[in-house]
């Protein structure tokens, strides 16, 4: 699989560590959120058939996070952005 | 039809025209019982000792597919019971045990075959992990060897022992491990639970969970409504596409593993090698091919399909233990979807949701538990208690803290 690296363009897969769904962004916060939500942040997934948001990250290229959008039937990458850019995004400054 | 030896004579005799059908092909009924999803090595291994050892009936199995088509025919065909937790380490001898008694008990040739396995020790840590670990299996009834360098010389003279990184410092083996017949597990629990009445309905996908008041009342499939009063899904892979059926998220991700065989060869390896340093392991079938594997691909996939990056992989790790594969060409590569857990080990429970129940979470390790599975997952659903041997695979281990970790790697499918 080639990655188009926003910053860097095509990369390859392997020069990537996979973590997995891009929901891992929003951590909940473990004092306030409760055992359950944590559980579910950390156990739980969707895991669809489909398209399917994920983190990768480039380990031997410029340590940035990716969020990936790809399909786990075919394989197909649609959209490579930027972790940081997606928790900006949302409203997450640090 | 019972099989014997007299009975290939007698039908040789007469030209072989008396064997009949397998199982038969029935439509489905509108209420059963019991719904088995999933009809795989587990989900029919369930069905039929629900049949045979708990004595129900009105069972269905629904196969989206054909029977078998799934990973109990993509695997590479391992059994053995080298776990080192006390959750995991009686299940998979329970496992061992009824693989040992299986052909006779569903009179069906399955080439049982306890030809032995050995992971091989690279280093002192290494022995150590590894006499542990044969500890715990010999408490827990198993049988385990440590073996010295020039004992695994002397069983197989052309592995590279003095490979620079990873020398080859002796094995830890199971004798009593092996291989089987893969598809021929999936065929004869079909026509064992078949014998018993049970109804294995194929070309069967579900689409959707009829549940009322917490409670289910059956499945919506392609081949209509069907009633149940308990559902049983044992789905590997399409887990969680199933269980969103019933509105549940699992502690899974799918995942691609690839599988590989050479062209055929002379007798090579009599047993079944694992180079878990080297991410590689390897038998030989009774065909000559070497049949061997490594790591998953690593990402979410559903695709039955892997990439080249670990082809390439696999084969760097099998040249790194066996340089004597050089020349040797490739037959075949395939994929299958495992339902990778969050701590790389099994669950066999009840759901909130009354008369579903789940089987799943089997990573790349579900066939050696096929007979032990099928076993606890009929105990679960005849007397909707766990089986002594299966109590640990609980959903609610997470949230408790009780993971069976084998690898320590703690929540991510992918490195399990």
């Amino acid at each position: 699989m080639i990655i188009h690296h926003p910053i860097l363009g095509p990369r390859d897969a392997q020069e990537f560590v996979y973590l997995g769904d891009a929901t891992l962004i929003d951590r909940p916060d473990g004092m306030n959120a409760g055992t359950e939500a944590f559980h579910d942040y950390a156990y739980n997934r969707d895991n669809p058939a489909g398209e399917h948001r994920e983190l990768w990250y480039h380990e031997q290229g410029d340590r940035s996070w990716l969020v990936v959008t790809r399909n786990t039937v075919t394989h197909e990458i649609t959209k490579v952005e930027l972790a940081r850019d997606v928790a900006r995004a949302k409203g997450r400054s640090k | 039809m019972r099989y014997s030896g007299f009975r290939v004579i007698a039908e040789a005799l007469t030209g072989h025209k008396g064997w009949k059908p397998v199982w038969r092909d029935p439509a489905p009924q509108a209420e059963y019982d019991y719904i088995i999803i999933g009809g795989g090595g587990h989900g029919l291994a369930t069905a039929y000792y629900l049949a045979k050892e708990f004595g129900q009936a009105r069972i269905a199995v629904l196969e989206k597919g054909y029977l078998g088509g799934g990973n109990v025919g993509r695997n590479t065909t391992i059994i053995r019971s080298n776990y080192l937790l006390d959750g995991n380490e009686p299940f998979y001898e329970f496992s061992l045990k009824l693989w040992e008694g299986l052909e006779q008990d569903f009179n069906y040739n399955a080439m049982v075959s306890q030809r032995g396995i050995i992971n091989l020790i690279h280093t002192d840590a290494q022995r150590d992990a590894a006499t542990r670990r044969g500890n715990a299996m010999i408490l827990n009834g198993a049988d385990a060897e440590l073996l010295s360098r020039d004992q695994v010389r002397a069983k197989y003279p052309w592995l590279n022992f003095d490979n620079s990184r990873f020398p080859i410092k002796g094995a830890l083996m199971q004798r009593r491990g092996g291989t089987v017949r893969h598809d021929a597990v999936a065929w004869g629990y079909a026509r064992g639970a078949d014998m018993r009445g049970v109804d294995l309905i194929q070309n069967c996908e579900v689409t959707g969970m009829r549940i009322e008041n917490g409670r289910i009342r059956g499945v919506e499939t392609s081949r209509g409504f069907i009633g149940a009063k308990k559902v049983g899904v044992a789905v590997a892979g399409s887990s969680s596409k199933v269980m969103a059926h019933a509105g549940m998220r699992l502690p899974i991700e799918s995942h691609v593993l690839q599988a590989f065989v050479s062209e055929g060869l002379k007798p090579l390896i009599d047993g079944v090698m694992t180079f878990g340093a080297g991410h590689f392991y390897v038998s030989q079938s009774d065909k000559g091919g070497l049949v061997f594997g490594g790591d998953i691909d690593g990402y979410n996939s559903y695709a039955q399909r892997g990439n080249l990056p670990v082809i390439e992989d696999v084969a760097e790790g099998g040249m790194a233990l066996m340089p004597a594969i050089g020349r040797v060409r490739l037959l075949r590569t395939w994929g299958g979807i495992m339902d990778m857990s969050m701590d790389g080990s099994p669950i066999i429970d009840r759901t909130e949701i009354e008369g579903l129940y789940f089987n799943g979470g089997w990573c790349y390790g579900g066939f050696k538990a096929t007979p032990a599975s099928g076993w606890c997952f009929a105990h679960l659903l005849a007397k909707d208690a766990p089986h002594e041997k299966a109590k640990a695979y609980r959903f609610d281990r997470f949230l408790k803290g009780l993971m069976i970790d084998e690898k320590g790697q703690g929540a991510t499918p992918n490195l399990h």
